[in-house]
């Protein structure tokens, strides 16, 4: 499953945006990773361009004159499993959640960096070619830059961690296993706190987001190095959380 | 009162003048045409009139004549528009009135009205056809109308002692004085007899028989001089006006103030007028005040009525009304004069004799002797009644089950002297009967003290005859042999009556202190509520639940703000349902609040309707309508009931009026502090931003120039520049956004349970590229427990703690945050080993945003992270200097109660 970190591959994009120098310079960033880019500048045109030409993944603005963004993912999501990145300010996690719960595959906060855009674009690209149920291997590994690693089979229902070299079994409960495996799945995208409790929980247990941040807690404790400073398991603040990995094959 | 200092127009006055013209400008002019009695040519003098304004091209519309047959009077209706009468039926006759609707869809400019004082057939809109001509001239119309004199409120006993008929269609002052023209229509008592004699007057049959003492050249001549006596006041009262305002004559600036008591008796109604009229020629306030003491609170129904009426009368006469409590009538009035600043007090004088005052004491003479330096004004009256209210008691308000009572309570005494009278004709030893007759007495004592006075009369008497007719010589005979038990007879009646009054008395006490405690109850837990009410709907509610208290009724509570439409979208409270507010109803309310006057049920206004409405008035003016319909038979709300709802009404219209000076405190309050945080802003702006923004300009536009001949280092080195700096203009722009919705309270709290654990690992990682160059430490006790908190809003505070820590540091500093229990916070703590504040900054650190004085972005960030804080009910400090760095630390109250727990489960087993 590896991709040349920046290589677009000629995959089409479509721009929802209404600021002309942002198009402006997502327009060139894009084309000089291998992406191909078609704009629109409302939510009509691009209802029009999605609906005639398909694009392989939608960036997003939420605010454009003729209406919020949250509406076109969830139509497009009516008939398509695209993948939709939306942009949007700090201050709007409310939005955020809104948008994600409707359908959106992940979202980047105003101003973005080009790394951080590209890798959003990468792991949305990559969601998509999974589809629904996310990552169906039964088997993963990471390891970061400070050779600290992780590793996780789903099948056995292990885990293993290495720090400094020393790789040592997690013994994990049943819920920290289902809710890291979930999290493994879809690794590289936010997942929202509804979306998290229902698949770990159940659709019964939407609101006990305490749930969430005990089993979060304690699957720092036991995986992370140092879990204030969490390396593999982030929190996005009012959001939800993401597995955050470079894969190791 | 001469005065020598120059006199200047009290300008309050000219306003209040102003504001008269206007509102007299805004509506039509009134003409009254005022005669001494019928007969004198009022409506013909009218019509006569009405056609020479048509003949000037005025548009005249004749609203209601009543010509009475008579041709000349005819003859002047012919020419002029008519409007068609509507016609009502009531109990199987067929009446027609003055089409009110009519009128105003016609809307003359002037029209003819006869009889202001003509009531209105029942379903009419008003009861009175006054209030009919009222609506008119709110409408703009000018009405020219007839009135004799005895129709005249304060004028209508004067009328009745001169004539000795009592007329019941009476016309309010307060009309008259609004009357733009009063014009005397003036007949000499002779031509009038003759005109009577001829035929001319026209008299309904009824009424025949009563002409012949009315129309007496005494009584003729008295009217006459009636009439002009009050026009004459009426026109000297505008001289007067004039005068005050052209500002010639020093006029007294308080005016004084009149008390006159209410009872229920007939004889107060004319109290009530005499006490007007004093009013009026000292050009004082009057009060009529109805003294609630334990006899009245058992007034019979036809008591309670005629009290209402009394104070209605008092109401209509510009009295201002009040009904106080008080065992000893006297002393409450006193209190009440006192309190009130009250300098004459209108008293009656009753015809009681001199032993009823020695035994139950005289009110007047009690007034008198305890009114110290107010002077009592003392009135003659013919019947009982003496302002303060002694009626026939009635027992019980719920008859039935009274009766059983009472019936019980008989038969219960009965049994009981017939046991008495048993153990006495067991003890019977004569020739000696006195231990019999204490028996006797004894079985008396006890129906009094359980059963009151008419059983134990009963007792009283049965026990009597049982000791005569059995105990005493001769036997078995109703014959009193000794003188002795005729005595012994007696005071066992005496015995009986007596003690049975004294219980009854004493009960009555305590029932009445009781229900007096129950409604100062009622009206301090109302009182105090609605000082915590927080809105009108608070208002509503508070005011409808304590009503019920009261009134077994439907209630709505209306606030409206000025000029809005009553209708049920102005709901702020409900008991009982809506369905009653029909469109009637509304239109009723709607009336209500536009008059600030009561409306409906057992008012005089509109009183068709089954609801009663009273206008939530306060002193910045109208705030709403309370509505209530009472359950059953929809009897009008007693007297007492009313004034209790009055001060209801008056409490809830004081409590929505101290609510929107809060409103309006609290948005002057944040105003101001918006445009200072503005002002503030602005200046800290344009210094802020530009710092940045040159750098970037500067960077680009040299790279723009000359990009191609500068080396690769210098080109990095402008563009991490640019960067730098646009990544500082963003975090500036962002945090001036937060800090001014945060001020503007536009953010709102999301609490929900959060890891303090979590915030501080996202805050770092969001600061992650400005710590880079310092050393970071995490120390997070474990098992922090969890917090009520937004954690966006939490995650920002620590971020531009964290932020803050990078920035006024050099590389290489060490950086420590750590989290902990203490007590019932939870803390949290960054630490640097810095340069550390300098000590005059430390005091306002937290404040550089209030003052403007900061020299870079970051003071800001501080004052966002301290308001974070403040809106978790937690606290941002500077923590002590110790020797180098700085420390801030953030405390945060912990959730009273904890989070719901997972259930505890094991570990996975080794081999899935």
């Amino acid at each position: 499953m590896a991709e040349l970190p920046t290589d677009g591959n000629g995959a089409r994009v479509l721009l929802v945006e209404d600021e002309a120098p942002i198009r402006r310079f997502l327009q060139s960033t894009l084309a000089s990773r291998g992406y191909v880019v078609a704009e629109a500048r409302t939510l009509a045109e691009a209802r029009l361009s999605v609906t005639a030409r398909p694009p392989e993944v939608l960036l997003l603005d939420l605010g454009l004159p003729d209406g919020c963004g949250i509406d076109l993912v969830r139509e497009v999501r009516g008939w398509s499993p695209l993948p939709i990145v939306v942009l949007s300010a700090r201050g709007q996690e409310q939005d955020k959640v809104a948008a994600l719960d409707a359908g959106a595959d992940d979202y980047l906060t105003k101003p973005f960096g080009v790394p951080e855009l590209l890798a959003r674009l990468r792991v949305a690209l990559r969601h998509a070619a999974r589809g629904e149920t996310g990552d169906v291997r039964s088997a993963w590994s990471w390891r970061d830059e400070r050779d600290q690693a992780l590793r996780l089979d789903a099948a056995l229902h292990r885990c293993w961690r290495r720090v400094a070299g020393n790789e040592t079994e997690v013994r994990l409960t049943p819920t920290e296993f289902r809710l890291l495996h979930c999290l493994a799945r879809h690794h590289g995208k936010v997942l929202t706190h509804t979306h998290l409790l229902r698949e770990v929980w159940g659709p019964q247990h939407d609101g006990d987001v305490a749930y969430l941040r005990v089993y979060m807690g304690q699957l720092r404790q036991k995986l992370e190095p140092e879990p204030a400073r969490p390396r593999w398991l982030l929190t996005e603040p009012g959001v939800g959380y993401r597995m955050e990995v470079a894969e190791d094959g | 009162m001469e005065s020598r200092e120059p006199e200047r127009p009290d300008p309050d006055q000219l306003l209040a003048r102003v504001q008269l013209e206007d509102e007299k400008l805004r509506r039509g002019r009134l003409t009254i045409h005022l005669g001494a009695c019928p007969g004198v040519g009022k409506t013909f003098t009218m019509l006569a009139a009405a056609r020479r304004l048509l003949a000037q091209g005025k548009d005249v519309v004749v609203g209601i004549v009543e010509t009475h047959g008579r041709s000349e009077t005819d003859a002047l209706l012919r020419g002029l528009e008519i409007l068609p009468r509507r016609t009502v039926e009531y109990r199987g006759t067929t009446l027609t009135e003055f089409d009110l609707d009519a009128a105003l869809a016609r809307h003359p400019a002037i029209l003819l009205v006869d009889e202001l004082a003509h009531t209105n057939a029942p379903g009419s809109r008003f009861e009175k056809r006054w209030q009919d001509v009222r609506t008119l001239l709110d409408a703009q119309i000018d009405v020219h109308t007839t009135l004799n004199v005895q129709h005249v409120e304060s004028l209508n006993d004067v009328v009745a002692r001169i004539t000795g008929i009592q007329v019941r269609e009476t016309v309010p002052d307060a009309v008259l004085d609004e009357a733009d023209e009063v014009e005397v229509v003036d007949l000499a008592p002779d031509t009038l007899l003759e005109r009577l004699r001829a035929g001319k007057v026209y008299l309904p049959e009824a009424a025949r028989a009563a002409a012949q003492s009315f129309f007496k050249q005494g009584n003729l001549a008295a009217l006459r001089e009636l009439a002009l006596r009050k026009t004459a006041q009426l026109v000297d009262q505008r001289r007067r006006e004039d005068r005050r305002i052209g500002g010639t004559r020093r006029v007294r600036s308080t005016s004084e103030r009149l008390l006159v008591c209410v009872g229920p008796s007939p004889f107060s109604a004319r109290l009530v007028r005499a006490a007007h009229r004093m009013a009026a020629v000292v050009r004082g306030e009057l009060f009529a005040v109805h003294v609630a003491s334990p006899t009245s609170r058992r007034l019979g129904t036809a008591d309670q009525e005629r009290l209402l009426q009394n104070l209605r009368i008092a109401e209509s006469l510009g009295a201002r009304v009040a009904s106080i409590e008080g065992v000893d009538a006297a002393q409450a009035i006193i209190a009440f004069a006192t309190s009130h600043d009250i300098s004459r007090i209108v008293v009656g004088k009753t015809g009681r004799g001199r032993l009823h005052e020695l035994l139950y004491g005289s009110f007047t003479m009690d007034v008198i002797r305890q009114s110290r330096d107010i002077d009592v004004y003392v009135i003659h009256g013919d019947a009982e009644g003496d302002g303060v209210p002694r009626a026939e008691v009635v027992t019980a308000p719920n008859q039935g089950q009274a009766w059983r009572g009472a019936v019980s309570g008989h038969l219960t005494a009965v049994l009981c002297t017939l046991v008495t009278v048993a153990v006495a004709w067991l003890l019977y030893e004569p020739p000696d009967l006195s231990t019999e007759a204490l028996v006797l007495i004894l079985g008396v004592v006890v129906a009094a003290l359980l059963y009151g006075r008419w059983p134990a009369v009963v007792s009283a008497l049965l026990s009597a005859m049982a000791f005569n007719f059995l105990l005493v010589e001769p036997r078995f005979s109703f014959a009193i042999g000794e003188p002795a038990y005729l005595l012994a007879f007696g005071v066992m009646l005496v015995v009986g009556l007596s003690l049975s009054s004294l219980v009854a008395a004493v009960r009555e006490r305590a029932d009445a202190a009781r229900e007096r405690e129950a409604e100062v109850t009622t009206l301090h837990s109302l009182a105090r509520e609605l000082v915590d009410a927080q809105t009108v709907e608070e208002i509503g509610r508070i005011t409808a639940a304590h009503l019920r208290d009261v009134v077994r009724a439907d209630i709505a509570v209306f606030v409206t703000a000025p000029g809005e439409p009553i209708d049920v979208a102005g709901l702020v409270a409900v008991h009982g349902g809506t369905d009653w507010l029909g469109h009637s109803e509304l239109a009723v309310a709607q009336w209500c609040r536009d008059h600030g006057a009561p409306a409906g049920l057992g008012t005089n206004n509109l009183p068709g309707t089954n609801a009663l409405f009273l206008p939530l008035r306060s002193q910045r003016g109208k705030e709403g309508v309370l509505g209530v319909r009472p359950h059953g038979d929809a009897r009008a709300p007693s007297a007492k009931q009313r004034l209790l709802m009055d001060t209801f009404a008056e409490q809830a219209a004081a409590a929505c009026e101290r609510l929107g000076q809060a409103e309006e405190r609290l948005r002057v309050r944040q105003e101001a502090a918006t445009e200072r945080l503005r002002s503030t802003l602005l200046a800290s702006v344009s210094h802020d931003l530009r710092t940045p923004l040159a750098t970037i300009t500067g960077s680009a536009s040299s790279l723009l120039d000359r990009g191609a001949q500068l080396d690769e280092a210098t080109r990095t080195e402008l563009l991490t520049g640019i960067a730098t700096e646009a990544q500082r203009l963003n975090e500036l722009i962002a945090n001036l956004v937060f800090a001014t919705r945060l001020e503007a309270g536009e953010i709102a709290l999301h609490r929900q349970w959060t890891s303090l654990e979590e915030v501080i690992g996202s805050a770092l990682h969001r600061a992650r590229d400005a710590l880079h160059h310092h050393v970071v430490t995490v120390d997070v006790a474990p098992a922090l427990p969890l917090l009520q908190a937004d954690p966006v809003l939490l995650e920002q505070a620590v971020f531009l703690l964290a932020d803050n820590a990078a920035r006024h540091t050099p590389a290489g500093t060490h950086v420590l945050v750590r989290a902990f229990v203490q007590g019932e916070e939870l803390c949290l703590e960054v630490l640097d080993d810095g340069p550390g504040i300098p000590a005059d900054g430390r005091a306002r650190i937290f404040q550089r945003f209030e003052r403007g004085k900061h020299s870079s972005g970051m003071g800001l960030g501080l004052a966002i992270c301290a308001a974070i804080l403040k809106s978790h009910g937690g606290v941002a400090t500077l923590l002590p200097a110790m020797g180098h760095g700085a420390g801030f630390q953030l405390r945060l109250p912990l959730p009273t109660k904890p989070p719901p727990q997972p259930p505890d489960e094991g570990l996975l087993d080794d081999h899935g």
